[in-house]
């Protein structure tokens, strides 16, 4: 089982294409917008510094590109006959899907380092009880994107999956509040309703942010039990089908 | 569970398929019994049933009639148990990674795999070890998919369509490896629409036909009972009818001067034409096409007795 992790986790990093769009779109976004912006500390009237707004907010939506990511890829694995292969080998359906998200996961981790190193070098200066709170609640929050990129891997072909999650996660990120802040008006009633604006509340744990209330933690539960049972679902079909 | 248990028990299977045409019987009560240590061709032309026949013996499709036991178990069962090696008609492989790899990977899943260098060797693809999947040719690919079915050490090794993308060196390893694997005495089992490859590597040969099982016998049986060569020649004026009497020779057919002739013992049919028709050249005797073979086998199933 650890070798298969292992590989699983190879054969992602060694895809340039996750390298460039996971890791290196982020850190390049961020340089380019908080670079210049380095010394304006008080962001949209947010009272938070540029280069830390953006940072966690890269933070959010590259956690979740990652995440989303690790799902879709189920259906490059479905494209080759490769689940098929699987499914004829003592590795159980459900260690293949835990490790997608695991893998997902570590992915989400890496792009968080990334930025915390890119952060740094703009001057941005965070406790570690802050990062910690920050990590953990976005883990939750990138719960209901895990389901979803298993969802999109098995209704997915490979051809319609870049433009997909591509379009999906700008879409959600923009609503989510990651380039700037929705604190009102029929935008922040929509975007309250969406997963992706808690997880870039979660990010802003780190920037003084307040943790999730109960509207929070409500969104986000009902968005993982919807796109789990979705994910479910198309788990089921697939593996019917096949 | 009983320690005779056979390798494989399919039991009045039956598959439909939907399609916008109108359902596809693809499978109409197909009965193989396979036992331990067997190599059995599962044999036919395109669109008989074997793929689905296969996928429903290892449980990738649900049967609509019938039942399945690999080694005793359900077939999820034997696969679960690391029992089970298989080569799917169909499937590529992930990039990215290299052939040693991925032969280890696959390997770590089960308990008691076979040294991934051992398997490389076997497959003749040792040179191909630190490739990535992605630059390999189609033959190679089929070889590296080869080599996961057996890293497995597998009881069962269930092969669908395995040479279709191979060049002829590739066959040749390939073929050769599946030899040494049985002499081990492990069960094959392995779909092709080759004649030749059913008669060269198979015990047995189970022929199936649309969706229903044929002939199941020894090779040789099959053999016989199909016009095996067939023989070509230039002979003006012939006489189709009595061609078709002389010994060893199933049907005759002809075209101006050129004729024809369907062979169960081409030796015998040979000897007999040259002394019949010392005048008869350009002689050239070819091994029939699947095709051809299977025409013969049905022709003489709907001419039934009476033949």
């Amino acid at each position: 089982m650890t070798t298969y992790i292992r590989y699983e986790l190879a054969r992602v990093l060694r895809n340039r294409r996750f390298v460039v769009l996971s890791l290196g779109f982020p850190l390049a976004l961020y340089y380019l917008i908080a670079g210049p912006n380095r010394n304006e500390a008080d962001l949209g009237g947010s009272g938070i510094s540029a280069p830390l707004y953006l940072m966690v907010g890269l933070a959010a939506f590259g956690t979740m590109n990652a995440v989303i990511s690790g799902g879709a890829r189920i259906a490059f694995d479905r494209s080759l006959g490769w689940t098929r292969q699987l499914r004829l080998t003592p590795l159980s359906p459900r260690s293949y899907l835990a490790t997608k998200l695991l893998v997902a996961y570590l992915t989400a981790l890496m792009t968080i380092a990334v930025l915390a190193v890119a952060g740094t070098t703009l001057g941005v200066r965070l406790s570690a009880q802050s990062w910690a709170e920050m990590v953990a609640l976005l883990l939750v929050g990138l719960l209901p994107f895990a389901a979803l990129g298993i969802v999109l891997g098995h209704v997915l072909t490979v051809d319609s999956l870049g433009p997909a999650v591509g379009g999906l996660t700008a879409l959600l990120s923009i609503l989510g509040g990651v380039w700037f802040p929705i604190d009102n008006g029929f935008l922040h009633a929509v975007a309250q309703g969406l997963p992706s604006y808690w997880l870039v509340q979660a990010s802003h744990v780190a920037s003084g942010g307040r943790p999730w209330g109960a509207l929070g933690w409500f969104v986000t539960i009902t968005w993982t039990i919807v796109l789990g049972a979705l994910a479910a679902w198309a788990y089921r079909r697939d593996t019917q089908r096949v | 569970m009983g320690i005779h248990a056979p390798a494989v028990s399919l039991q009045g299977i039956e598959k439909t398929f939907r399609s916008p045409e109108g359902p596809v019987h693809a499978v109409r009560g197909v009965d193989v019994t396979i036992e331990p240590g067997e190599v059995v061709a599962l044999l036919g032309p395109n669109g008989a049933g074997k793929s689905t026949t296969i996928d429903v013996l290892l449980g990738l499709t649900k049967t609509d009639a019938g039942s399945v036991a690999l080694l005793g178990r359900p077939p999820a069962g034997a696969i679960k148990e690391g029992l089970i090696g298989a080569m799917l008609q169909i499937g590529s492989l992930p990039r990215d990674l290299t052939v040693r790899e991925i032969v280890t990977v696959i390997g770590s899943l089960y308990r008691e795999p076979v040294d991934v260098d051992d398997v490389l060797e076997q497959v003749g693809i040792t040179r191909l070890a630190e490739r990535r999947t992605q630059k390999l040719s189609g033959g190679e690919t089929q070889r590296v998919r080869f080599a996961i079915a057996i890293v497995t050490n597998p009881e069962l090794l269930v092969l669908d369509e395995p040479t279709a993308a191979m060049d002829v060196e590739g066959r040749h390893a390939f073929w050769t490896t599946m030899r040494e694997f049985a002499a081990r005495g492990k069960t094959v089992l392995f779909a092709t629409h080759y004649l030749e490859e059913a008669d060269a590597y198979a015990d047995r040969a189970v022929l199936m036909a649309r969706g229903r099982v044929v002939v199941d016998g020894p090779t040789t049986e099959i053999k016989a009972m199909v016009g095996l060569r067939t023989i070509r020649a230039t002979l003006p004026g012939a006489d189709l009818a009595a061609l078709a009497r002389l010994p060893g020779v199933s049907s005759a057919d002809g075209r101006g001067e050129a004729i024809v002739l369907r062979c169960t013992d081409s030796d015998a049919a040979v000897r007999a034409l040259l002394q019949a028709y010392p005048d008869a050249r350009d002689l050239e005797i070819t091994g029939a096409g699947f095709e051809e073979a299977f025409m013969e086998l049905t022709r003489g199933e709907d001419r039934g007795e009476a033949a």
